[in-house]
């Protein structure tokens, strides 16, 4: 790619010269630029095309789901949910209590537990072999697939206790669990070490260190990461199937007796022909997204005002 | 104000301060013993079916369940299957994506783009699955039939691109990427974002256009963390129960054809668990394990994968 | 105030070369300064290790009560080490291992029935770059009483008051006792976790380079503070600014490296520790001398 000329030639003493010309510097039309753009716009295009389920998923839903919520509003939420599943109309009462339930009593348990996990980790065992082992087990278990969480819960608790929301919960929590661990102990080590030294310098316990200074200083990426967490719970289906069983009436004992959620309702009647209980599944399925999108909304806000306090 | 009398400090640690330590300690010891309960509650329970069958539990593709015969393979390959769909769709727009953000965007473009992706991620599974059956299945099915009209009479790919079915390995293998898509680009994110400004600034000043810069300096230096990615992205896709359940078809059975409905492990012991009896329950669980070292396997090699690229990137 | 250096540089190189002795452990000479003041710390042979590597060698040193101690020397010469190990904060870093004795008020810090945290009550410690909490300057000052057990809240707004009058911020912050700390500018947040040491009532206050990431005023403004709280508590500084340690200090501790023939690697030794106004005047070492005299560090 010529960038200068040099000119040489002859001068007037009969001495070579070299004259510089000055480059051509306008943009060059060649195939390299445009496979440039080409594959730029490529790249550009792969957003559009990754967006579109997303945007068609939330159309659809809002468009067949909004009759069935917002018609009487709110008995879509409170309503029982009929017997015969031919019967068109609401509602979803009954899942919403168990998915409000379950998923709360998940996030109690998986919440203190993930937090007090990734404090041994970062605070506690460093880079013990046993913190090692423990940290390399907690990123396999993120892996585990849901159904094999599901099928775990019921062999060593629903087998033994029955149905019961707690079964359910307990799922959900240790699917929770390893995420938790993940993304508290990533906020843990954002908090600087000097906040550290000037506590212990002031006498202060290791445990007391945490909980007073390092927690509330990582508090709100602490949060975030927990809400997401439950987002996530909030929506899972599968260790539901075999741990709650199903029914169709509202069941406030999450401690015993089979229940039922959003999600578990819009998978069986996912699988109906019966147009009453697809209304009612688009229903759900708005109600679950609604759910969903609030709490990563909550979380992104609270994960941005951490950015700013720093 | 002097001191002239020593003062004590000896005392132990507080009971708080240890009880706190222990709890800790706890929680992580938890972790350990969940994941050894699952590998052994897993076995026990699936034993009776393994006696049964046998090693052909694996190799056999027949799943019959009123002569009690279960043998794996169908569902094994509709995973893979399905999966593999998914991974050759998502990668490309995975990549794209990243690759978009980090070298393309401008400033203020990054973080929009980047939450408007994770929203994949927000949707629930069960959702993508009700849309995915009640949605998708009908017009993709007319779609896949077009791509089975132009390939008919080509020799490999005609026998890929086969008669279509609503409900396929493809379809799964469709929603299944949209689903993994948020992962494998939030990965390779991070991962081109370390690439050092010098690398670019050096290839750029060279003359190279965009492009070959990212051919030259991003992608060589991203390619451990990028395949870690996919791998992660992978096991999700294998493990993926309710998305799939929905939308793949509920056949056993083994075929090249893409667009032929399917079975996955995860799909048929939801299918299939409410009206199990005892030895075919044994014999889901089976297929959990199965499903379990699957995924163990994946996510283990994609764990060292990413491990080694983060020590490169340390050095 | 002019230092004793301004007349060192009068002296002729022939004056200050001739025959020395290099004393194998710092002996203190005869000193105007009285003598009365109690040994707060006593260290015999301290030396401190990081895994295998040899940081600090065999350092002897007393430190009197109510006094400004200073340690100076190069960096890397181990300073900050040996401060470090008046707190146990060393305690913190792995592989960090202490040989020797370091006797405080005649207890062996490193007893095997003391407990750092408790040691740390007695001996507290502000540090290079001011480090409040994320927290409001009440509770930033609070912390540590609240942590002593102090619960009731006049008990609390006493001595917060008390403290930040002790580090001469009481003024200054008294209107916006609960906005954050971090609002505050780099002077005002190194007095505050002045206060925030002070207000747990230690003995000693150990300071390691206080000033170094301050202006020149504020650094004055802490100056002074340190002259004003002498007569309450011992306060051993390291600094790297020798004027610093020559305007501030009643003692002065010179530190320096040595390379270890056996592993090429430099170890901290302590040279000297005299009255300041010798060490900066007529020092028994060259070393003292060639450091404070400009010519080398």
């Amino acid at each position: 790619m010529a960038v200068t000329t040099r000119i040489s030639g002859i001068g007037g003493g009969g001495q070579p010269t070299t004259r510089t010309v000055a480059p051509d510097l306008r943009a060059q039309k060649s195939w390299r630029r445009t496979k440039s753009g080409i594959m730029q716009w490529l790249m550009g295009a792969s957003i559009v095309v990754a967006l579109l389920p997303v945007i068609f998923v939330v159309i659809t839903v809002i468009g067949k789901g909004a009759s069935s919520v917002f018609t009487g509003f709110p008995k879509f939420l409170t309503a029982a949910i009929p017997n015969q599943e031919r019967k068109i109309g609401p509602g979803m009462g009954p899942a919403v209590v168990g998915t409000l339930l379950i998923t709360a009593l998940a996030t109690a348990i998986a919440v203190p537990l993930g937090i007090l996990g990734a404090v041994y980790l970062h605070e506690y065992g460093g880079r013990s072999p046993f913190a090692k082992v423990v940290r390399f087990l907690s990123n396999v278990m993120t892996g585990v697939p849901s159904i094999v969480m599901g099928l775990f819960i019921y062999v060593i608790f629903t087998l033994n206790f029955g149905y019961s929301g707690l079964g359910g919960a307990l799922a959900l929590a240790f699917l929770m669990l390893p995420i938790i661990i993940r993304s508290v102990e990533v906020m843990l080590k954002l908090v600087p070490t000097s906040l550290r030294e000037a506590s212990y310098a002031l006498g202060t316990s290791k445990s007391r260190t945490v909980l007073t200074v390092v927690l509330p200083s990582a508090l709100p990426g602490v949060i975030s990461g927990c809400l997401l967490a439950v987002a996530r719970a909030a929506g899972e289906t599968a260790p539901l199937l075999f741990t709650i069983f199903t029914v169709n009436q509202t069941n406030r004992n999450v401690f015993s007796g089979a229940n039922t959620t959003l999600s578990r309702q819009i998978f069986s009647n996912a699988l109906s022909s019966l147009s009453g209980a697809q209304g009612r599944a688009w229903g759900a399925a708005l109600t679950l997204l609604a759910i969903a999108f609030l709490f990563t909304i909550i979380a992104r806000i609270a994960s941005a005002r951490f950015s700013a306090k720093r | 104000m002097a001191i002239t009398t020593a003062p004590k400090m000896n005392r132990r640690p507080t009971p708080a301060d240890s009880t706190f330590r222990y709890m800790c300690l706890g929680a992580g010891v938890l972790v350990l013993i969940v994941l050894g309960l699952i590998t052994y509650t897993m076995t026990t329970k699936s034993w009776d079916a393994f006696s049964h069958m046998g090693l052909s539990f694996f190799t056999d593709k027949r799943w019959d369940i009123a002569n009690q015969h279960y043998g794996a393979l169908s569902y094994i390959f509709g995973t893979l299957y399905s999966a593999t769909i998914a991974i050759l769709l998502a990668i490309p727009l995975s990549l794209g994506i990243a690759l978009f953000t980090t070298q393309v965007a401008p400033l203020w473009l990054k973080r929009p783009i980047t939450y408007l992706i994770d929203l994949l991620a927000v949707v629930p599974s069960v959702v993508w699955g009700l849309w995915g059956a009640l949605v998708l299945a009908a017009p993709i099915r007319t779609f896949f039939n077009h791509i089975h009209d132009i390939f008919k009479r080509v020799p490999v790919l005609g026998t890929i691109f086969g008669a279509a079915q609503g409900k396929s390995f493809s379809t799964a293998g469709i929603i299944l990427a949209v689903m993994i898509i948020p992962i494998i680009t939030s990965l390779s994110r991070e991962v081109m974002e370390t690439v050092p400004p010098t690398d670019r600034e050096g290839a750029l000043a060279l003359g190279a256009t965009r492009w070959e810069m990212i051919k030259g300096t991003v992608l060589p230096h991203s390619r451990t963390g990028i395949i870690g990615a996919v791998m992660l992205g992978l096991g999700r896709a294998m493990g993926e129960t309710i998305a799939a359940a929905l939308v793949i078809g509920g056949a056993a059975q083994i075929s090249s054809n893409a667009f032929a409905s399917g079975d996955s492990l995860p799909a048929v012991i939801a299918n299939q668990w409410s009206e199990a009896d005892t030895l075919q329950k044994s014999a889901l669980i089976g297929l959990a394990m199965t499903l379990f070292a699957m995924t163990l396997i994946v996510n283990l090699v994609a764990n060292s994968v990413v491990n080694r690229s983060e020590r490169r990137r340390a050095i | 105030m002019t230092t004793e250096c301004d007349q060192k540089a009068s002296m002729s190189d022939q004056e200050s070369i001739t025959n020395f002795t290099v004393p194998a452990v710092a002996e203190e000479t005869v000193a105007p300064l009285s003598d009365r003041g109690e040994t707060v710390f006593a260290l015999e042979d301290v030396s401190v290790f990081y895994s295998a590597f040899k940081a600090v060698r065999e350092v002897n040193i007393g430190v009197r009560a109510n006094e400004i101690t200073a340690f100076i020397g190069p960096s890397g010469c181990g300073k900050s080490t040996v401060l470090r190990c008046l707190n146990r904060m060393n305690d913190l870093i792995p592989g960090a291992r202490v040989e020797g004795k370091v006797y405080f008020y005649g207890t062996d810090l490193y007893g095997s029935d003391v407990s750092a945290t408790e040691v740390r009550r007695h001996i507290g410690m502000v540090f290079q770059k001011p480090n409040p909490f994320p927290k409001s300057i009440y509770d930033n000052v609070a912390f540590g009483p609240r942590v002593n057990g102090v619960k009731k809240k006049d008990e609390l707004d006493h001595l917060v008051e008390k403290s930040l009058k002790g580090a001469a911020l009481w003024d200054e912050v008294k209107d916006r006792l609960k906005t954050s700390a971090l609002g505050m500018s780099g002077g005002q947040q190194q007095r505050l976790c002045i206060a925030r040491a002070i207000a747990v009532e230690p003995s000693v206050i150990l300071m390691d380079e206080p000033c170094s990431a301050l202006d020149p005023i504020a650094t004055a403004r802490i100056e002074d503070l340190m002259r004003e709280i002498k007569s309450r508590f011992t306060i051993v500084i390291v600094t790297h600014n020798m004027q610093q340690a020559a305007r501030v200090s009643d003692r002065t501790a010179f530190f320096t490296t040595e390379i270890n023939p056996a592993s090429d690697r430099r170890t901290g030794v302590l040279v000297e520790y005299a009255p300041t106004k010798q060490i900066f005047s007529h020092p028994s070492d060259i070393r003292t001398e060639q450091y404070v005299t400009g010519r080398f560090g």
